[in-house]
């Protein structure tokens, strides 16, 4: 029987994995886009089972939210990638550094 | 139905498409009609707010009340005043396009939409119209690699702060067993029987807010964006979000994690002591005024931040009195900012300034009034917003932070004293250019208030106050 735990469990291991891939990955931008969904994907997951468990809607429609925003945080990733790369020829995180932090 | 209680935002977004479409069919340039129509937007809605009655809507999502009164007039002042600031620099930077105002009322509008939420789902879709217009103006000079850079920078650490939040939502939600304020407030009402799974939310949620605010150690982007961002944006930055996410942020935490307060207490007196101390000595060394800016900023939101931890009727009111201060002084060091331009380009770091007292008194004045400000010095308002935010913390007995933040801001008034040095001792230098006139208006409006807001304290002070009421009965 699968309960709410290992729904909790599936989504902490899907935030970890996309928190992680923003900050080890060296390498391409469009990863740390793809990190960013695994978290929102990871927190509809929640969304949904704490919905079901708890008997309330609420949960569900706010998923459907969700989906939505990541859908135009996606086009606004990549259009600012884009432009980047235009002005830079390349997307690799190590060369983001012009201006140091 | 009481959705009248929404009508400004009903007009704002309305006039917002409307702008919109007027300068995708308008032949010809259409920017500076769209400003101008953008700044008569915002007005109205301003007209609107004060003429607007009290009361939730929409079944408790939307809030109509003093707080947010108070929060939404601050953030549309400094939306039109960055508007304005925008219009002659996008124009010789050759960025003038009529997204950019509209880009700015969609900001507003979820700004807006955040100090009003009464609802974590209400909170989160005001929090990302904001967070999506402001990635796209930091990135607006498009063909200027800084701008790219700090858009791509803001877009990716902005994505992962609303991830972190929308988690700590939603295990809130899970284990208080409510999205309604009022519904999380009661679940937490008996501190013994709240479960880890809500406490672990709540650090997820500030963790969230305190990247939407840059208060250390989420504040690694700011500098890079606050320097890359076109000079506008970077006003409009300091100023109309931070009083959005600063207001959300107190009423989350005040409203329905209010009981836990014993929970989250020590968690934001640690991260406001880290930003007031990184953003007195991180400043020092910088060169370029918007770096520097960036810093005080993170220092400001430090002691914004003690008001938060008082958790009381003081502290939100010292974090109102704070932000309208702060704005005002921000928003009028930026005009200067975007006065210093030699030969048509536009110069960034502090050397700049040099000569500045002799090649023109009047701006030189201004700045020194606003640093003078920041720094804390009476009579300037700077003063009167850190003076409420420690008697706060004195109030409800952090004797610690009261201690710190003025240790702080003598540390502090350092840089801000070097620059008045530079402007009246430094060799000059060549002088500016003519300067445009809405700068000196912006320049003259904020510093006019920032000087005396001492004669006439009493509206902001009774409008915090009564703001305070609102979460403190």
């Amino acid at each position: 029987m699968i309960s709410l735990g290992h729904y909790l469990v599936v989504s902490a291991i899907l935030l970890v994995l996309g928190v992680f891939g923003i900050f080890l990955n060296r390498k391409n931008v469009i990863i740390i886009l793809m990190s960013i969904e695994l978290i929102l994907l990871a927190v509809n997951i929640n969304l949904v089972a704490f919905s079901a468990a708890l008997g309330d809607l609420v949960g569900q429609v706010f998923a459907m939210f969700v989906l939505t925003v990541a859908a135009a945080e996606a086009a606004i990733g990549l259009a600012i990638v884009v432009i980047y790369f235009r002005n830079r020829g390349s997307i690799e995180v190590e060369d983001v550094n012009l201006m140091r932090g | 139905m009481n959705w009248f209680l929404s009508l400004p935002e009903i007009v704002l977004a309305l006039s917002g498409m409307g702008i919109l479409l007027l300068g995708v069919v308008k032949r010809g340039d259409a920017t500076q009609i769209c400003s101008m129509l953008t700044i008569a937007a915002l007005v109205l809605c301003a007209v609107l707010i004060v003429g607007n009655s009290f009361g939730p809507a929409f079944e408790g999502q939307f809030l109509a009340d003093p707080i947010s009164v108070f929060a939404k007039l601050l953030i549309l002042a400094a939306s039109a005043f960055s508007v304005l600031l925008s219009l002659d620099f996008n124009e010789r930077a050759h960025i003038a396009r009529f997204e950019f105002p509209v880009l700015v009322l969609f900001a507003t509008l979820g700004m807006m939409m955040m100090v009003s939420a009464g609802n974590m789902m209400s909170l989160y879709l005001g929090l990302e119209l904001q967070s999506l217009s402001i990635y796209v103006l930091a990135a607006f000079a498009r063909d200027d690699l800084r701008s790219a850079e700090a858009g791509l920078k803001y877009f990716v650490l902005g994505a992962l702060a609303s991830g972190l939040l929308l988690y700590g939502i939603s295990l809130v939600y899970g284990f208080s067993g409510s999205m309604d304020f009022v519904g999380i407030a009661h679940a937490l009402a008996d501190p013994a029987s709240v479960s880890p799974g809500v406490i672990v939310g709540i650090v997820f949620v500030i963790t969230g807010l305190a990247f939407k605010v840059a208060a250390v150690p989420f504040h690694m982007w700011t500098p890079d964006v606050y320097e890359g961002a076109p000079t506008p944006v970077t006003a409009f930055f300091g100023t109309a979000p931070k009083v959005a996410a600063m207001v959300l942020f107190a009423r989350v935490m005040m409203g329905p994690f209010g009981h836990a307060l014993g929970q989250w207490q020590t968690l934001i007196e640690t991260i406001s002591i880290a930003s007031m101390i990184l953003g007195a000595l991180a400043a020092i060394g910088q060169t370029n005024i918007k770096r520097l800016m960036a810093y005080s900023s993170i220092g400001h939101m430090g002691y914004v931040l003690i008001g938060i931890a008082c958790g009381n009727a003081a502290g939100l009111r010292s974090v109102l009195i704070y932000l309208a201060v702060y704005v005002f002084m921000f928003l009028g060091t930026f005009a200067v900012i975007l006065a210093m331009r030699r030969r048509g380009e536009a110069v960034e770091t502090i050397a700049d300034l040099a000569g500045l007292g002799r090649n023109d008194p009047a701006l030189a004045l201004a700045m020194t009034v606003f640093m003078f400000s920041m720094a804390g010095i009476p009579p300037l308002s700077g003063f009167f917003g850190k003076l409420y935010v420690f008697l706060a913390a004195v109030q409800s007995g952090l004797w610690g932070l009261a201690v710190i933040g003025v240790l702080t801001s003598v540390v502090g008034a350092f840089y801000y004293l070097r620059i008045i040095k530079v402007m009246y001792f430094d060799e000059p230098g060549s002088a500016f250019d003519r300067r445009a006139p809405s700068l000196s208006v912006v320049a003259a409006a904020t510093g006019i208030f920032t000087t005396f807001f001492f004669l006439l304290p009493a509206p902001v002070l009774n409008a915090a106050q009564a703001a305070a009421k609102v979460l403190f009965g």
